[in-house]
Parts: C-alpha cells; structure tokens; sequence
C-alpha cells in the first residue's frame, strides 16, 4: 500500500504526516451495532451512534403521537359543528399536537438524532466531546417527556403550545407538568447544544479547517449556538410562570399587577430563535445530498456556512413578529417588521445556492435527492407567505389564522420534517448496513408531498378568507376546505405508514449497503456500515474538502498511518485487531 | 393580475382600512409566484438537462460567483423594503384614528362581547354602527385574552384585560359583516362570535334612540357621578384650580410631565394606570399622596370616569 507525505498546513508550524488510503471494509464484521448486545448496554452505552438511534426512535414515536392526535383532530373538523369529540378535548388534542411536535420531535428530531450520529463522523472523531454528557441528555430528554405523560393522565392540557397568560395561569388544566417538562427538556437541549460546540472546536481530524468542514457542521454549529443562549430563556419564563402559579407572586397576571404582554416577549425570545433551532439544522443536510446527488462541489460554500450564522444571529432580535396585534409599542413592532425581511434574505441565498449548484451537476433523481426537491419547493412557500406575515398591515389580516397555521406547516414540516426524511434515507444505509427499497421509498415521497398540499393549500386559503386557528366549531363557508383539508391529511398518514413499512422491512430483507452506496466524498462514507465502534480504524486525514466531486474518489480515504485511531491495539478486543489486520492485508 | 389572487379575499367592506392591506398582498403574491415559478422551472430544469449519464460523470468544479452572490442578495433586499415600507404605511392607517370617529366601548369576556355607546345603551355580540362615518372601538377584557377580528375590514386587534387597546374602521354600506374572537381563550373560543351590523345614518339614530339608556344613565353621567361620589373631585378639580392633585380640566390627551423628567400623552391608558396605580407616574409638582383605586372601582367605572374627563376641556 502506497505511503504519502502530506503537510496539510503551509503556513508557520509545518507538519508532516504519513498517511496511508485505507478502504473500508465492505463486509465488516463488527460493528457498532454487534459491538455491545442486550437492552442494558443499550441503555448505558456512551456511543454517540446509539444514542442517536435512540433519539430517533423516540423521535419516532412522538411524531407517531402527535400524529395520530393531528389525524383525530382533522377528523372533527369534517363538520362544522361537532363531529364525534367536545369542545374541550378538542382544544387539548390540538395543544399536546402542537407542544409534542415543537418540544419533543421537531426540537431534538435532527440534532440530536441524526446530527449525534453523523456529527463525530463528519469529524473524523471517535465520539463527541463528552459522551456521558451525551448520554445524560438523553436521558433528561426522557424525564421531560415521562412529566408530559402524567399531565396527559391527570387533567389534560388546553392552553395551545404558546401557554399564553392569564389563561395558561388560571386554567384548571395541568398548565405546571407541562412546563416542567419542557423545562426539563430545555435542558438537554443546552446539553446537546454545548457538547456539540465542543466537539466541533476540539474534535476535527487533522485537516479539517474551518473551510473544509461539511455544511451540515456548520448548520448543526449555528443550531447549537441558539440552543444554548436561547433555551435558558425559556426555561427561566416557565419558571416565572411556575411561581406565579404556585406562590401567587404577580408577573404575567394582571390580577396580581402583573403583564400577560410581558409573558409574550419572554416566549418567543426563546420560541422565535427555536424556529431556527428546528430549521438551521434541515439546511444542513440539504447541502449535504444536494452535492451527493449532482456528484458537485457546493456552489457559494461560504455564502451557505455563514447564511447559518446570520440566521443565527438575527433571528435573536424578530421575535416580536409574533406581536403585531399584541398591543406591544408601536417603535417595537416597526422594527420587528424591519428585522424579519433582513432574515428572510440569508434563507433566500441558501435556497439560490442550492439551485446552482443543481447547474452542470450529475443530478441522480434517488429518494433522498427527491425530498431535497420537494424541500425547495415547499419550504419556498413557507418562506414568501413568512414575507406576507412579516408585512404589518398583511399580518394584521392575517394573524392567528389559517393562514399562519399553514405557513407554518409549510415551514416546519414542509421544511424540517422533508429535510428529515431526506436525512434518513440519505443515512439509513450508514446506520443500519442495509437499503431500502427503492420504489416504495419513491412512492412514499409521491404520497407525502401530494398529501401534504393537499392538506395545506386550503389553509392559505380559508385562512385569507378569515377563519381563525384554534376553532373547534367554524361557520359554514369554510366547510369544503376543511374537508379538503382532511382528505389530505389522511393521505399524509398512509405515506407515513409505507415509510415506516419499507424501513422497518429493509432492516429484516433489505439489501446490504456498501460503505459508500451514494459516491458520496463525505468522510462519514469512508467508513463501514454500519461504523465500527470507534467509527474510522485509523485517524482519519483531510485533504480534499467534502465537496472536491471534481476529485477522483481515489484520493479520498486517507488515514493516518499507524495510528489505529488513538488506541494502543493491545486495549482492542481480539476480533476488532483480526478485522484490521484483514482490512490492511488488503 | 392582482385579480388572479382575488378568490384568496373576502369582499372588502372598508376601503379605508383595507385597501392597501389587499393590494400589498396582491403585490406579494404575484411577486412571489414569479419567483416560485422561476425556482421550481430552473430546478425540474436542471433535474432533466443534467440527468445522470453515467457513474463516471465528471462535474465542472464551480465554487462561486460573487456577482450572483450580490445580485440574489440586494434584489430581494430591494423588494423585502418595499414590502416593509408598503406595509408599514398600511399599518400607520390602521393605528391613525380619524378625527370624527364615533366611539363605541368594548368588552370581552369568555366568550362573548358586549359593546356600550355614548347613551349608556348596551348590547351583546352584536355592534350597530352607522354606516360611512369612520368608527373607533376601545376595548379591554374582563378575563384572559381576546382579539377583535373582522375579515370584511382587514382589521385585527388583541384584547387585553389590563389595558385599552382600540381598533377603527368605515364601513361604505348597510349590511353585516362577521367578527371572530381570534386570541385563544378556552372552551367556546370558536363560538364567541358576533356581528357588525351597519345602518345607513338616518337608521343608526333611530336604532339608538329605541336601545333607551340601559338604565344607569349615560357613560359621561356617571362618571361625574362616580367623581363626587369616591372624592376624586374632593382634590382634582374639574375647573383648572389647584388642589393636592392636578385638575381634570384640559386633561385629555394633553402632554403630562413627571416628576423623573419623562413625558406622555393623557390618553385611557395613563388615566387608568393613574387610578390603580398613582405612584407609578408622579406629575411634577406634586407629592404622591394618592391611595390606589384597586377594587374600588370597577372597569366600567374606570371607563366612565375617562368618558368624564375627556369631556372637562379648558
């Protein structure tokens, strides 16, 4: 095997390495997955690989959750009047769809589970920084969600996700569990967020500057940034409101001298940059498939990294767009307004880079590259009806209806949840060794974005026309686009269960996928897949950048040589240096 | 083209208020189709054109291109300040009560609405108010949150239970429009509904005239009433004398210095706060002796003693 000698920096301290191309094994015997067996292993493992799987699981099964209790409520929104549920479980069904979709899946769905598994990778490292740390988040993560279940089984919820004052304050309903759980949840959330900042200042291969790492690093770099200057506020809000609950000491109640105005402010400082915590990190895989698929290098790579930044940045200082008809001072909502459009142009960049890239691509139409196309499509919906929104005398209109509700969906489902799925089809080969059929994946995506306007678009309209969100019963006219609304969404359902269908299957007869099935340069596809434990046999070298298509694969897959990844061989298990030695036979 | 969208819109009853609200979003809608359909046709474009010949495809190394860049950043930039500017002056409007507007006083409550005029008449969820004569609604809740919504009038305002907020609109023509409570507010939030009903001007008067006084007299009565009757008088007078509190004469909307050197216009607001809250805002030259009104008076009291005073001009 042939040895080189590379200095990766030119500049003052000259280092030389010698690197070996290492392929990976295309058949490996072990892996993260057969590395440690049974449920207790499972449970304490520090792998940042498992708890990512784990998260996706949960993830999975509250977007199962808040699924179902989206589907019930489109359901009683067949009639006008009532359809089979009351008044008041209506308003609880559509407070916990909203609080389990924002707080437990799209929050934690592609940080903390696809992001834990392919951040360290992208790396080159073994692990995040601190992986017990990792560990504990998830594990704080489950607390949260356990205190939401025991408010579901006392009194219910009915306040909507925003928990407004006075009426989260004087309502009957478990208003306390909720917000301590969220509370709680915030906390991984800050966790996560600071152990990934972390690993990406300290953790990079040798190689990996600022301007090679991958996009979707610098998304989950800005995405961490806002979790952990955000989230603080959040919970130091729930707490207040815990307090005036418990002990009566007046802040946001009026009947105490308190502001319910001032319980606005500190909810979307904190719920406004959290949008960005639930999108920032969707664009990151966006640029990740896009290049994979066109087989080309990122076009505006800077333009994207830092548009990440931007957003970051700026969406700290909008959250008053949520206000217009709050009653908030009039300076206020006229600079809110200013601010919105000026974070609306960073997204509008990325959305153009993505495209021209697209330009004398090599553009391969798989499952994952037919969601970042359905992504484009819809999230640039979200994005020009957020511009009416952002308009004051539009929103004025349009507050707190439909429309919002819609714009919303297109935003935050038509844009995370699609770059998610785009994500894990992209990743499911990498994380479970195996494919999934590839026409039934088609096919899904076809039902799901079918569903998905078919579900939305009338929202835009009855939403124009007047009907406000949160309505159990709503009068005559808007009839057909509520049913409408609910055909498509009963589509949206059935794409779901053929998703969860062919990748539960593909688990059990799927195809063995190669370690590199996409030809992706990616450095998380130098490795086998499954990753073994410690992810790459040797320390990885970064040349090239991750997007260097121009490139022959051939001088990707450097290692460093006889490093062994940090570890002295004689700490390995004995089938881990057999696999090795046969891996470097070759 | 702007009529491509119209299906999007209820039929405008009050040009005034609503005007520039549909021919921004006109604006927006037809900008962002153009832009849309640019975006989607470049991309199912390039999908077909640079389809995958084969695995050993070469790609171009493209990395950037800084006059792009800069042209798909200062054009939308371009455009996203006209969509504020156009916006904010639609929204100027809608906080610019004309001067003439007929003044009807809201309440909400869970869930309902009950509106109250200069005669003392009261009426539940439903607001008569004349046609072609600009309105003004002042509004504050009982309970939790409200929004006052009307769809026909482009117009939209939180109701708030600590605090006067107010929203204008002129209807051209008798006939009915549809008001929705738009702030989440618990169990029959979707049924706290109620109707604007407009009557051309002959017919406005004669409906008032047939409501009566609602009993207790006209707002402006009672509130002198309520003056005399809890000593506010006994230390503001009514006629521009001095006393240990500021007169009520000239009161209304006339600039207010404070004691710490700030400033602001006499409006419900700083009247109300005055009442529950008097140390808050000290008038420079006097002493905070006031005692607060919290519990004493009602809101309704507190309403028609602001009714009062704004009728004390010098």
């Amino acid at each position: 095997m042939a040895t080189t000698e590379v200095t990766p920096s030119s500049s003052g301290n000259v280092r030389t390495l010698k690197v070996k191309r290492f392929k990976p094994s295309e058949d490996p015997k072990n892996t993260y997955l057969t590395d440690e067996k049974g449920l207790w292993a499972w449970m304490t493992t520090v792998d940042h690989k498992k708890i990512g799987l784990m998260y996706l699981g949960s993830v999975a099964f509250f977007f199962l959750l808040g699924g179902v209790l989206a589907l019930l409520l489109r359901t009683e929104l067949l009639t006008p009047a009532k359809t089979f549920i009351e008044a008041d479980t209506y308003n609880q069904f559509f407070t916990l769809h909203g609080a389990i979709m924002v707080f437990f899946v799209l929050v934690p769905s592609i940080p903390a589970a696809l992001g834990n598994f392919v951040l360290p990778m992208q790396l080159g490292a073994k692990d995040v920084a601190f992986p017990r740390l990792n560990l504990a988040s998830f594990y704080i993560y489950v607390i949260g969600a356990i205190f939401t279940f025991i408010a579901l089984a006392n009194n219910g919820l009915d306040t909507g996700w925003t928990f407004y004052t006075p009426y989260s304050t004087t309502s009957s309903s478990s208003v306390i569990w909720v917000t301590l759980g969220v509370f709680i949840l915030g906390f991984s959330s800050i966790l996560t967020g600071t152990n990934f900042i972390s690993t990406i200042h300290k953790m990079r291969a040798p190689g990996i500057t600022w301007g090679k790492l991958p996009l979707n690093i610098w998304a989950l770099y800005a995405t961490s940034i806002i979790q952990v200057l955000a989230t603080p506020v959040l919970a130091i809000t729930l707490l207040l409101l815990t307090m005036e609950r418990f002990l009566g000491i007046g802040i946001f109640d009026p009947a105490l001298g308190g502001d319910p105005v001032l319980f606005q402010h500190f909810f979307w400082f904190y719920s406004h940059p959290a949008v960005y915590i639930m999108i920032v990190p969707g664009f990151g895989i966006i640029s990740e498939v896009i290049t994979t698929f066109s087989k080309k290098h990122i076009f505006g790579y800077w333009a994207i990294a830092l548009s990440s930044l931007a957003i970051a940045f700026i969406g700290f200082l909008v959250w008053g767009h949520h206000m217009f008809t709050s009653g908030q001072s009039a300076v206020a909502t006229t600079v809110f307004s200013f601010l919105t459009f000026l974070v609306g142009i960073p997204t509008g960049i990325k959305i153009l880079n993505w495209i021209a890239t697209l330009y004398k691509g090599s553009i391969e139409m798989k499952t994952p590259m037919l969601y970042v196309f359905i992504f484009l499509f819809l999230f640039s919906i979200g994005g020009f009806t957020g511009i009416m929104l952002g308009a004051l005398s539009a929103d004025i209109h349009l507050h707190d209806t439909y429309y919002v509700v819609a714009h919303f969906h297109y935003v935050m489902m038509g844009g995370t949840l699609i770059a998610l799925l785009a994500g894990l089809h992209y990743w499911w080969p990498k994380m479970t060794g195996k494919m999934y059929n590839e026409f039934q994946a088609k096919i899904g995506a076809v039902l799901i974005f079918v569903g998905f306007n078919v579900t939305f678009l009338p929202q835009f309209i009855m939403g124009s026309q007047g009907m406000p969100r949160r309505y159990y019963n709503y009068i005559d006219q808007f009839t057909i686009f509520h049913q409408t609304s609910t055909i498509g969404s009963y589509i949206l359902g059935v794409g779901f269960l053929l998703i969860a269908y062919y990748l539960m299957k593909s688990l059990f007869t799927g195809e063995k996928a190669g370690s590199n099935p996409w030809g992706s340069r990616g450095l998380e596809w130098q490795a086998t897949s499954p990753p073994d434990f410690h992810n790459f046999d040797h320390t990885p070298v970064i040349i090239n950048g991750p997007y260097d298509y121009h490139k022959p694969m051939e001088e990707f897959q450097l290692g460093l040589a006889d490093s062994h990844n940090g570890h002295d061989p004689s700490h390995e298990a004995a089938e881990v240096t057999a696999a090795r030695k046969k891996v470097e036979s070759n | 083209m702007g009529s491509l969208f119209d299906f999007m819109l209820p039929e405008l009853k009050s040009p005034m208020t609503g005007a520039s609200t549909d021919a921004l979003m006109a604006f927006i809608h037809i900008v962002s189709f153009i832009i849309l359909a640019g975006v989607s046709i470049a991309m199912i474009y390039f999908a077909i054109k640079y389809k995958r010949k084969s695995e050993n495809d070469k790609t171009p190394l493209i990395t950037h291109n800084n006059t792009l860049e800069i042209t798909w950043s200062v054009i939308p930039l371009l455009l996203v300040f006209v969509v504020f500017g156009w916006g904010y002056k639609g929204w100027l409007n809608l906080k610019t009560v004309p001067d003439n507007a007929y003044e009807i006083q809201v309440s909400a409550y869970k869930w309902g609405w009950t509106f109250k005029y200069e005669t003392g008449a009261q009426v539940g969820n439903e607001v008569h108010v004349p046609a072609g004569r600009p309105v003004k609604l002042v509004m504050q809740s009982q309970d939790v949150l409200h929004s006052f919504f009307v769809p026909d009038y482009r117009i939209k305002q939180d109701v708030l239970p600590n605090r006067y907020t107010y929203v204008w609109f002129q209807a051209e023509e008798a006939g009915e429009s549809q008001v929705f409570c738009t702030e989440y507010c618990g169990t029959s939030h979707s049924d706290m509904l109620a109707k604007v009903i407009v009557h051309t001007e002959e017919d406005f008067k004669a409906w008032l005239d047939e409501q009566g006084t609602g009993g207790g007299g006209t707002p402006v009565e009672r509130g002198e009433q309520l003056a005399t009757l809890q000593g506010c008088v006994s230390c503001h007078s009514v006629d521009g004398s001095d006393g240990i509190g500021p007169t009520w004469q000239g009161l209304w909307e006339q600039e207010r210095n404070f004691e710490d050197g700030s400033s602001e216009v006499a409006d419900q607001n700083y009247i109300r706060e005055s009442i529950l809250d008097p140390g808050s805002k000290i008038v420079e030259g006097y002493q905070n002796q006031m005692v607060s009104y919290e519990g004493r008076l009602s809101d309704d009291d507190i309403s028609d003693i602001i009714e009062y005073i704004k009728t004390l001009e010098e």
